[in-house]
């Protein structure tokens, strides 16, 4: 099997910087890795309780470099959730911080470094494992979701070598951290770095504390990630004015970031000499499917860019035909080495071969402009019927937050639209917008005020927490 | 409403809150108080008592009693 890293090329480079003043170069990497996995000894599943921290960072190399199949999932997931999680899938170990050993009675320490320990837990090869499964990555975040997306060696070889490339990362790079690892996007980043013998520093501060921004100064970042709500409380912080000459690159994932904050942001880094890179993936495609150049950044403000190098896009309509002209709205179809082997639900599946074979069907709806560059328009699945007409959520939502700059979140059945802004005292303006855009009976939408629109961690809206406005049923 | 009032029901609407909950509360030490709520925080305490939070300010506000102390460089005095 060919390894993801080759952290010996490396030897003398830093590999991981924490906040607390600790580090550790590739070489030391590679020592503490190796140890690791001849602890574990076998190929085998594993579950990782991650964080921030250097001990998290040192398990999943170790997995991932040595042919052990890894769970990540956040520490902070629930004690129940996690206990079923565990007798679902029945790991032969479990990769847990110091401070939580003390929850798994029935298992018994076999090896430790840096503030964390490896479990024996009482399972031994319950479930057989695919070949190539490398990493299983929930889909759902803190919810506890059994379902996990299945990620192969080859497709994290693939999307890493790709990232890499068009980020242009060489090992001056130093990237802080402002996601998580069970998330895609926070391990795509690690990855990328660590092909390229780059320094992580980590962090699980946020952009909101001080500790972050002292940490960013003193360690001088060249890089961060965000989700759309990152940038979102950027903007809201001032970020323009602050001082970080070390920043060199932003990116952006996770989500479609709004035009305006798009072209706010593609501002302030042309001005500044940084570069803003938006762009677009999913777990499914192990993490990035298509980037916007920076140079493109605020001539193609809104646009997600074009696909990775390797991979390809194509938009499809109703019919399962190609879509060939610009400005035409169809589903985004993914093709690239990238695309993940499929899902797994429970033990069972972890012995699953590839079921997509190279081609991932997005559910985004997705136009291209006449110079090639892909925008997202909406989900594919999230447009309801009013008086027979087709509305798109997403596209209402987008056009609220446009016209209002405030939070919004659309769902509803059929013929009833629900409108959900934390706003209070604007409701009859925003419906007569809506209805004015839509050019639809106003007795199809409700505005409703929420204290918050209910998300996640990585800031994406938690639609099934908003059925109970407007379902009886999901109550 | 005297400034603590108003300092307190910033909180208390902001972060959905009991009076109770207060005397001692850190930043991420109620579930509530993450970073979208902070950003909700600082914009109901800016409507409170009309001013603009330095972005310094902003991420320097990691408690209850860190905030009293933050509002006197803007001339608020919560007794």
């Amino acid at each position: 099997m060919t390894r993801l890293w080759e952290f010996d090329r490396f030897k003398d480079n830093v590999a991981l910087i924490d906040e607390f003043g600790g580090s550790i170069s590739y070489g030391e990497l590679e020592i503490s890795a190796s140890a690791l996995a001849k602890a574990v000894g076998k190929r085998c599943l594993v579950f990782a309780l991650t964080r921030n921290e250097i001990g998290s960072v040192i398990g999943y190399a170790s997995f991932v470099n040595n042919g052990i199949a890894a769970v990540m999932l956040s520490s902070h997931l629930e004690e129940g959730l996690l206990q079923e999680l565990i007798s679902t899938y029945k790991p032969d170990f479990l990769w847990v911080p110091d401070d939580m050993t003390g929850r798994f009675e029935d298992s018994s320490e076999r090896h430790s470094a840096y503030n964390y320990k490896l479990l024996k837990t009482p399972y031994n090869d319950c479930y057989p494992l695919y070949d190539e499964l490398a990493l299983l990555i929930s889909t759902s975040g803190s919810t506890g979701s059994p379902k996990f997306v299945r990620q192969s060696y080859t497709n994290l070889i693939s999307n890493t070598v790709s990232i890499a490339e068009y980020l242009k990362l060489d090992d001056k790079q130093r990237a802080i951290t402002t996601l998580p690892m069970n998330y895609v996007y926070g391990l795509s980043v690690i990855n990328s770095h660590f092909l390229v013998g780059a320094t992580m520093l980590l962090t699980d501060k946020g952009i909101m504390q001080k500790e972050f921004w002292n940490f960013f100064r003193e360690a001088q970042a060249t890089s961060f990630a965000g989700v759309p709500y990152t940038y979102e409380i950027l903007d809201k912080l001032r970020f323009y004015r602050m001082d970080l000459p070390s920043l060199q690159t932003m990116t952006q994932a996770g989500g479609k970031i709004t035009p305006e904050l798009h072209e706010k942001f593609a501002l302030y880094a042309h001005e500044k000499g940084k570069n803003f890179v938006v762009m677009y993936g999913a777990a499914e495609a192990t993490a990035r499917m298509g980037y916007l150049p920076p140079e493109y950044a605020v001539e193609k403000k809104g646009s997600m860019g074009i696909p990775i190098p390797g991979g390809k896009f194509m938009l499809v309509d109703e019919l399962g035909a190609v879509i060939t002209e610009p400005g035409i709205t169809g589903e985004l179809v993914y093709e690239g080495k990238n695309v993940t082997l499929g899902y797994a639900e429970k033990g069972e599946d972890l012995i699953l071969g590839d079921e997509r074979d190279g081609r991932l069907e997005t559910g985004d709806m997705a136009r291209f402009d006449s110079d090639g560059f892909y925008y997202i328009v909406g989900r594919k699945k999230r447009f309801l019927k009013i008086y027979g007409n087709r509305v798109n959520l997403a596209e209402i939502e987008n056009m609220i937050k446009n016209e209002f700059s405030i939070e919004t979140a659309c769902a509803g059945k059929d013929d009833h639209l629900y409108i959900f802004i934390t706003e209070e005292g604007i409701s009859d303006k925003v419906k007569a917008f809506v209805v004015n855009k839509t050019k639809l009976n106003q007795a199809a939408f409700k505005v409703m005020v929420l204290e918050e629109i209910p998300k996640n961690e990585s800031g994406k809206t938690l639609y099934k927490e908003l059925t109970a406005y407007y379902d009886p049923e999901a109550r | 409403m005297s400034n603590r009032e108003k300092y307190n029901k910033a909180f208390i609407d902001s972060l959905e809150l009991e009076e109770d909950q207060l005397e001692g509360l850190t930043y991420q030490g109620v579930p509530s108080w993450d970073s979208v709520g902070h950003m909700g925080l600082i914009s109901e305490l800016e409507d409170a008592f009309d001013i603009q939070f330095e972005t310094d300010d902003i991420v320097d506000f990691n408690s209850y009693d860190k905030g009293i102390e933050l509002l006197k460089k803007y001339d608020i005095e919560i007794e």
